[in-house]
């Protein structure tokens, strides 16, 4: 057997008494493609990190190409050749493409200290060059898209190789997680394009992408690697068995019970426009009734979302909530109208990283919690509870700082938040499920139609197709900006094919 | 599988163009302000009056130049005046002067920006090793270091009697004024520090973003506590040249400096959360207030309305300079 260029052995790591890491072993040989699944919460984030040198193992020996390494931080890991793109984008947005790709080793661009741009830009071209990238290294990086500075991240980990004169190893936190279906595409024809001068570890929720591009594939439960499985030898099914110790019932998602929409409209819009977002968007949302909105990205569904919180100014036209005409002027006249709002990007504004699974709970209804002037503490920790326990969040203590949970248990915090509140009526859904893994995913998609049945109105956008049919009621498809097509929760569930239509 | 077109990405904004607008207007107010005057007031727009309003502003470019690092970096310093107020008593005590035995000639503006580098280091010291905030650290250093020139200065500043350097900070050099010549070096010096080096990149990468600076090893300490002694060394010099304009070691030659100082940069454009700006709009940002104020004596505003005119004219600045960053959702702190 060839000698593995990355071996890992029984690397532990704990995190406030919760183990993360519990003995993982696996290797990497050069030039593979290992794929890493494991359930939300299973420790795939965290092994990478610690191959990355942003966390430090308690034990276990990592070694590369033979010999034991400990990287103490970033760069002490990209000196012994690991690197590691960012599912949140470590970019510099105010440099240019070029600094952030070569950033701490300006030194072969520098002629006596001082910067040779020429240079620097012609080493970055290098970089970008190898993954067929046509972005200019002068650019500003603020100025990009997200492939974009995606891209630029990837040609970053593949620079190592030029400071290391080894192949390097290149680690990816769920590239995938944040792309619509062409920008999957790109990345991952990338990760088989890296395959010619590198190793690369992935970790996706995607089980499809997975296998299309690992040679072999690691499964991660509860913190170790419970099975290592060549591709050609492995089935989905056989994979998601691993991964969740039980069956999936591929029938479940068509058999989760519709909801009766009631006749009372909880909310409707009338001719709302924003500029250059979406015009003459009108619909009407009932108690008890989940309204999906089908859309290409940027296609105004999501602006629309944020007009409804408060979150972004309307043009025109009319908010009508239970009847009465409203003006939002910002997410608090949302929040006293009770309309909730599950925002796209969780990490950013869904979460406050900082503080506890507790006050993110609770601090968007603290005066649903006081006595007199005060907050009852003993009330608040009593609700907290019973939601952690209702929704199945795992959380080692109600006092655990949000950030330190996994993305599931972060979403159903966020959607905790706003279930806690008396007087919810709406739930604005931005991409409920981006980034979850498919226990999750299933465990979310019933409770959101628990919630309508409760009487809610669920407005969403979600990431496919599939996605918003099976959860919606009735669907509306936005294009540019404009809705395109309607199908009424009275008729059939419409065909993908029959929203597709409508969308491009 | 759903057909994309990856051409509207996720989380973008329309950045470019107002970037571009941003980048320019500073420099296109400055031009106006200036085109105004020349028209309200035949005298304004004369030789003579240019080089009084370099002569204005040399010492705040030298000082601006100095805090545009630290703000780059998403700090502040508070401590201009009193680094001033050390450095001008350092260099007034060391030449010749009514107080001392002491000659040391130009030597002694080396040690007065020396001084001022020491206070900038302990600044920069304390705020990356004990991590205290800077607008803490610096507004404390601000004070001992008053304290620092008041113990020198004792009850009788030092007359500065070196007829060299007294002519350095009063005469010009083919007609432009000597400390506006010794400002424009310190400019030039600082764009190139901060286009063509290590220092001045890292400047604007530690304040685009400390935490992936850190994230990916960078040595963000170092490059802080480097700002903080550079920026302290161009404090010092500012008070020793003052000095050697006014003929006195004084614990009051930075007098008002701290607030036209930041109040230039922000004009200028440099945001003061870090990472956007630079030396060149700093240098415009001073060249923008000393316009004014000089531009408000032409035009005949009353000197007891001046200070309230230039109030409402900087914050009408700041203003213009922020609207395109306007959001419902964005955070002013």
């Amino acid at each position: 057997m060839i000698e593995p260029v990355l071996r890992v052995e029984g690397l532990c790591k704990s995190f406030a008494g919760v183990r993360a890491l519990d003995d993982v072993s696996f290797d990497v040989r050069a030039r593979e493609v290992i794929g890493l699944i494991g359930e939300n919460g299973a420790g795939k984030s965290t092994l990478l990190k610690v191959l990355a040198g942003v966390l430090r193992a308690d034990s276990g020996r990592i070694v590369v190409r033979g010999s034991p390494v400990s990287p103490a931080n970033v760069s002490a890991a990209a000196a012994s050749g690991i690197s590691m793109v960012f599912q949140e984008q470590a970019l510099l947005p105010n440099v240019t493409v070029a600094e952030n790709i070569l950033l701490g080793h300006e030194r072969r661009a520098l002629r006596a200290g001082f910067y040779y741009w020429r240079a620097l830009y012609a080493l970055a071209a290098t970089q970008l060059d190898k993954l067929g990238a046509r972005i200019s290294p002068s650019a500003l990086t603020a100025t990009l898209s997200f492939g974009e500075r995606q891209l630029v991240e990837i040609a970053r980990a593949v620079a190592m190789e030029e400071h290391t004169r080894h192949e390097p190893i290149i680690l990816f936190d769920e590239p995938t997680s944040m792309l619509d279906a062409k920008g999957v595409d790109t990345v991952l024809g990338l990760i088989e394009r890296l395959r010619q001068r590198a190793s690369v570890v992935f970790v996706s929720h995607r089980l499809d992408e997975v296998l299309r591009v690992s040679d072999r594939i690691c499964v991660m439960v509860n913190g170790s690697c419970v099975a290592t499985r060549e591709r050609d030898m492995c089935k989905i099914v056989d994979l998601e068995r691993l991964m969740l110790g039980r069956e999936l019932d591929p029938a479940s998602e068509q058999r989760v019970p519709v909801s009766k929409p009631s006749t009372k409209v909880v909310l409707s819009v009338r001719a709302l426009a924003r500029r250059n977002r979406y015009e003459d968007v009108s619909f009407v949302l009932r108690g008890g009734e989940v309204l999906g909105i089908a859309e290409l990205a940027g296609s105004g569904g999501e602006s629309l979302c944020r007009t409804l919180f408060g979150a972004e100014r309307a043009d025109a036209g009319e908010i009508i909530v239970e009847g009465r005409q409203v003006r939002l002027h910002e997410p608090a006249d949302a929040v006293r109208l009770g309309i909730g709002y599950v925002p796209a990007e969780r990490r950013l504004e869904g979460i406050i990283g900082g503080l506890g699974v507790r006050e993110n709970m609770t601090l968007a209804h603290l005066n649903e919690l006081l006595r007199g002037p005060f907050i009852d503490r003993a009330k608040e920790r009593e609700v907290v509870n019973s939601w952690i326990e209702r929704m199945r969040i795992m959380t080692p203590r109600a006092d655990t700082q949000a950030h330190d949970l996994s993305g599931g248990n972060q979403q159903k915090v966020v959607l905790a938040k706003w279930l806690i509140g008396r007087k919810l009526r709406i739930l604005i859904l931005d991409h409920p499920l981006r980034g979850l893994d498919v226990g999750v995913k299933a465990e979310m998609f019933v409770l959101i139609r628990e919630l309508a049945r409760a009487g809610l109105g669920v407005l969403l956008v979600a990431d496919t197709v599939e996605e918003v049919i099976a959860l919606s009621d009735s669907v509306i498809v936005m294009k540019d900006g404009v809705v395109s097509g309607r199908f009424s929760a009275s008729a059939a569930k419409p065909s993908r094919l029959q929203v597709l239509e409508r969308m491009v | 599988m759903m057909p994309a077109d990856h051409q509207g990405p996720i989380g973008s904004r329309p950045a470019a163009a107002g970037l571009e607008l941003r980048w320019w207007s500073p420099l296109l107010a400055l031009v106006v302000l200036c085109l105004g005057f020349s028209l309200a007031a035949p005298g304004f727009a004369t030789v003579e009056n240019l080089w009084t309003i370099a002569d204005r502003s040399a010492i705040p470019l030298i000082l601006a130049v100095g805090i545009t690092f630290i703000i780059l970096q998403g700090s502040l310093d508070l401590s201009i005046e009193g680094v001033m107020a050390t450095g001008s008593l350092t260099f007034a005590l060391c030449v010749l002067n009514s107080r001392t035995g002491l000659d040391l000639g130009i030597f002694g503006l080396v040690l007065a920006t020396f001084a001022g580098a020491g206070l900038g280091l302990l600044n920069g010291a304390v705020i990356t090793f004990l991590r205290v905030p800077s607008f803490m650290v610096t507004l404390g250093v601000w004070s001992a270091s008053i304290g620092i020139a008041m113990l020198l200065s004792g009850d009788q500043p030092p007359l500065i009697k070196d007829p060299m350097l007294r002519a350095f900070g009063l005469e010009r050099s083919l007609a432009v004024p000597n400390l506006f010549l010794v400002a424009l070096t310190v400019v030039l010096l600082g764009f190139l520090l901060q286009s063509y080096t290590r220092f001045g990149r890292y400047s604007m990468v530690i304040g685009g973003g400390e935490d992936v600076a850190r994230l990916l090893g960078l040595p963000v300490d170092r490059y802080k506590v480097l700002a903080f002694a550079f920026a302290g060394l161009l404090f010092g010099l500012g008070g020793a040249l003052e000095s050697a304009r006014i003929g006195l070691g004084h614990v009051d030659v930075g007098a008002g400096q701290m607030f036209a100082t930041i109040t230039a940069v922000v004009i200028g454009g440099t945001s003061l959360g870090g990472g956007r700006g630079g030396v060149v709009q700093s240098a415009v940002g001073v060249l923008t207030l000393a316009v004014l104020s000089d531009g408000m004596v032409f035009v005949g505003v009353s000197p007891y309305a001046q200070k309230a005119v230039q109030g409402a004219l900087i914050l009408l600045a700041v203003l213009i300079a922020t609207w395109p960053l306007r959001g419902r959702l964005r955070i002013v702190k």
